[in-house]
C-alpha cells in the first residue's frame, strides 16, 4: 500500500512549518592508535586520523539530507577520551592535541568536536589532572572543541575532589573567555554517568569499547510535538496525551534511523545509536517549554511542570523505541535554558528558576544545561550545585550533567547573547548561603547501595 | 530492476496549468508517473505525483533543482523527496 496524501503533506507540514529536522549526525572517531611519547607526533597523529576517518562526513550527510529533503542540522565529530591518548603530557602539551582536535574538525567543515575529556569518577591519573587544569586554556584558544569530565557513576560514587576541581576550571574557563560572554562553558559540561555513545554537544565523546569509527545519530522535532499537542491535545484525557505523544516521537525517531543507517552505509562505518532526545532550538516554537505549556502548565516552572515533564520523556522514550534498531546515548528530552526560547520566557517572567530545573532533572534525560548564572559565583557554590545533579544521577541510576557559565561582569536580571543554536540567557539567581564546608571535605562519595546490583 | 520512486510535491495558490507544467517537466527529464492525486486545501492546491527515475539522465539533486526552479516560475513550492522519507515515517 502506498503512502496517502494526507500523509505526505504532514510530513512536509513536519518538515517546513514544524521545525522537524534531524539533529546531528555525530562521527565518533577512535584514537586509540594515536598515542605517542612526543606531542608533536601525537598531535598529528590526532589530525591525521580524525581527517582521514572524517573527510566524507560533511559531503555524505549532505547527499542524504538532498535525497529526503530534510536538514541534518549539525555534522559533528567525537573522539576518544583525550586525557587517555595524552596521558604521559603535562598541561601544555595537552593544548597542542585541543588545537589539532580544532584544526582537523576544521578541515573536515564540522563546526563542534568532542571529547577533550576525562573519566574520573573512580580517581583521577596525572594524564587526567593536566586535561583537567589544561581546559580553560585549550577552550579559549580553539573554536571548535568541545569538553566534557565524568565526575560520578552509581557505580563508583562521586568524586568530590575532582568536583572541587571541575568548578574551579569552569569559572577560570569563564574569565578565559570573559571577552565573549563566557562562552567557554558553553563547551564544557560535567558528567554523572556519562554515555559513551552520546552525539550529542558538548558533551560527545568516543567510548574506549566502540570501534574505529561509528554513526550516531540525534533526533529533534520539540516543534512538530508542540505542534500535534496543540491540534489534537485539546481535549485528552493525560493517558490519551501520551499516546499522542509516543506516536508523534516514533514519526521522528524514524527519520534519524533512516538518516543514520543512510549516512553510514555511504561512509562504510557502522551505525550505532539514535538518541531518542527531543532535542529545543531557540526557533519560535521549537521548544521543550512550550510542549509541557501546551500540555497544560501556564507557564514553565510552575507548580504540575515536573509532572508533565516526566509524562512527555516517558512518552518520547516509548515512541522512539520501536522506531529505532539501537536506541542510545542521553534518549530523553532536553531542558537547555538558553537553546530554548519557551525556557528564557519563563525565566525572565519568575516563573522557572534553578530549584525547579533541577527537579526537572530528576525526569528527564540530562541536567542543569545552558544555565547562565552571576560571574561572581564562588567556585564552592559552583562545585555544590554540581554536587546536587550528580547526586541525581548516581542515585537514580541515570546520567546527569551540568553545563554552568558564570558569566564575568553580568549579575542577576542582565542577559548574554550567544546567537544560533546556543542562544541567549538570561541570569539566574544561585542560593548565596554556603556550602563551602561540606564541600572543601573532599574525598570521594561512597557509591551508593544501587550499586550492588551482582 | 528496482524502481526508484520519488514523490513530489506542489503546494501553492490555484491556477491554470500548474498539472500540465509539472507533468511536462517529468516527460521533459524522462522519468514516468507512477500514480498522481490532486487535492484543495483551505484553498491551497497540493499536487503530489510518484515518479520512477530509474532512467533520468542527471544527478538527483540537479533533478530536484528542475523541479523546485519550475515551481519557482509557476509561484508555488514543489518538493522533491525520496520516497523512502515517507515510508519510513508512516508505515511500520
Amino acid at each position: 500500500m502506498f503512502i496517502q496524501p494526507e500523509e505526505i503533506l504532514e510530513t512536509l507540514g513536519m518538515v517546513h512549518v514544524e521545525n522537524l529536522d534531524v539533529r546531528t549526525t555525530t562521527l565518533g572517531i577512535s584514537l586509540r592508535d594515536c598515542s605517542h611519547d612526543e606531542i608533536d607526533v601525537c598531535a598529528k597523529r590526532v589530525y591525521d586520523k580524525i581527517c582521514q576517518k572524517g573527510e566524507r562526513l560533511v559531503e555524505m550527510a549532505n547527499k542524504v539530507e538532498n535525497k529526503y529533503g530534510i536538514q541534518i542540522v549539525n555534522k559533528r565529530a567525537s573522539v576518544t577520551p583525550i586525557a587517555i591518548i595524552g596521558e604521559r603530557f603535562g598541561k601544555e602539551e595537552m593544548v597542542k592535541l585541543a588545537q589539532a582536535m580544532d584544526k582537523a574538525a576544521e578541515t573536515i567543515g564540522i563546526n563542534f568536536i568532542g571529547g577533550y575529556s576525562a573519566l574520573v569518577q573512580n580517581g583521577a591519573t596525572t594524564g587526567d589532572i593536566a586535561l583537567m587544569e589544561s581546559i580553560p586554556q585549550a577552550l579559549a584558544t580553539t573554536e571548535r572543541v568541545c569538553s566534557s569530565v565524568n565526575l560520578a557513576s552509581t557505580r563508583a560514587g562521586i568524586n568530590l575532589d575532582e568536583v572541587n576541581r571541575m568548578a574551579r576550571m569552569i569559572k577560570k574557563t569563564a574569565e578565559a573567555t570573559a571577552a565573549d560572554g563566557s562562552i567557554g562553558c558553553a563547551k564544557l559540561v560535567v558528567f554523572g554517568n556519562a554515555v559513551e555513545d552520546n552525539p550529542f554537544i558538548a558533551g560527545a565523546f568516543h567510548g574506549v569499547s566502540g570501534p574505529d569509527a561509528v554513526i550516531n545519530v540525534g533526533i529533534s522535532g520539540p516543534g512538530v510535538v508542540r505542534h500535534v499537542m496543540s491540534k489534537y491535545g485539546k481535549d485528552l484525557d493525560i493517558g490519551e496525551v501520551a499516546e499522542l505523544i509516543k506516536k508523534t516521537a516514533f514519526k521522528i525517531t524514524r527519520m534519524g534511523q533512516l538518516f543514520g543507517s543512510e549516512v553510514s552505509e555511504l561512509l562504510g562505518y557502522p551505525f550505532g545509536i539514535v538518541d531518542i532526545s527531543l532535542a529545543p532550538t531557540p526557533a519560535i516554537g521549537d521548544s521543550v517549554a512550550n510542549i509541557l505549556e501546551e500540555m497544560g502548565v501556564e507557564r514553565c516552572g510552575t507548580n504540575g511542570t515536573t509532572l508533565a515533564l516526566a509524562i512527555l520523556n516517558d512518552a518520547v522514550k516509548k515512541g522512539g523505541l520501536m522506531a529505532a534498531n539501537h536506541v542510545g546515548g542521553l534518549s530523553g528530552a532536553f531542558i537547555p535554558v538558553s537553546e530554548d526560547q519557551g525556557m528564557i520566557e519563563a525565566v525572565e517572567l519568575g516563573a522557572l528558576n534553578l530549584d525547579r530545573l533541577e527537579a526537572m532533572t530528576c525526569v528527564c534525560s540530562v541536567g542543569l544545561d545552558m544555565i547562565a548564572i552571576p560571574g561572581d559565583t564562588p567556585a564552592s557554590a559552583i562545585a555544590g550545585i554540581i554536587g546536587d545533579e550528580l547526586a541525581i544521577g548516581m542515585i537514580n541510576s541515570k546520567t546527569t550533567a551540568a553545563r554552568l557559565i558564570p558569566v564575568v561582569g553580568k549579575k542577576v536580571g542582565d542577559k548574554v547573547c550567544y546567537g544560533g543554536l546556543l542562544g541567549d540567557a538570561p541570569i539566574m539567581h544561585v542560593n548565596t548561603f554556603s556550602c563551602d564546608k561540606l564541600m572543601q571535605r573532599g574525598g570521594r562519595v561512597p557509591a551508593p547501595v544501587q550499586a550492588l546490583k551482582n | 530492476m528496482k524502481k526508484e520512486k520519488v514523490v513530489i510535491t506542489a503546494l501553492g495558490a490555484n491556477k491554470s496549468g500548474i498539472v500540465a507544467s509539472v507533468a511536462q517537466t517529468a516527460a521533459d527529464y524522462n522519468c514516468s508517473i507512477l500514480d498522481m492525486t490532486q487535492t484543495i486545501i483551505d484553498e491551497l492546491f497540493a499536487m503530489i505525483i510518484i515518479v520512477d527515475i530509474t532512467d533520468i539522465k542527471m544527478d538527483f539533486s540537479d533533478f530536484k533543482e528542475k523541479f523546485e526552479r519550475r515551481g519557482e516560475e509557476l509561484g508555488i513550492k514543489i518538493f522533491v523527496q525520496h520516497e523512502n522519507v515517507f515510508r519510513y515515517m508512516h508505515r511500520i
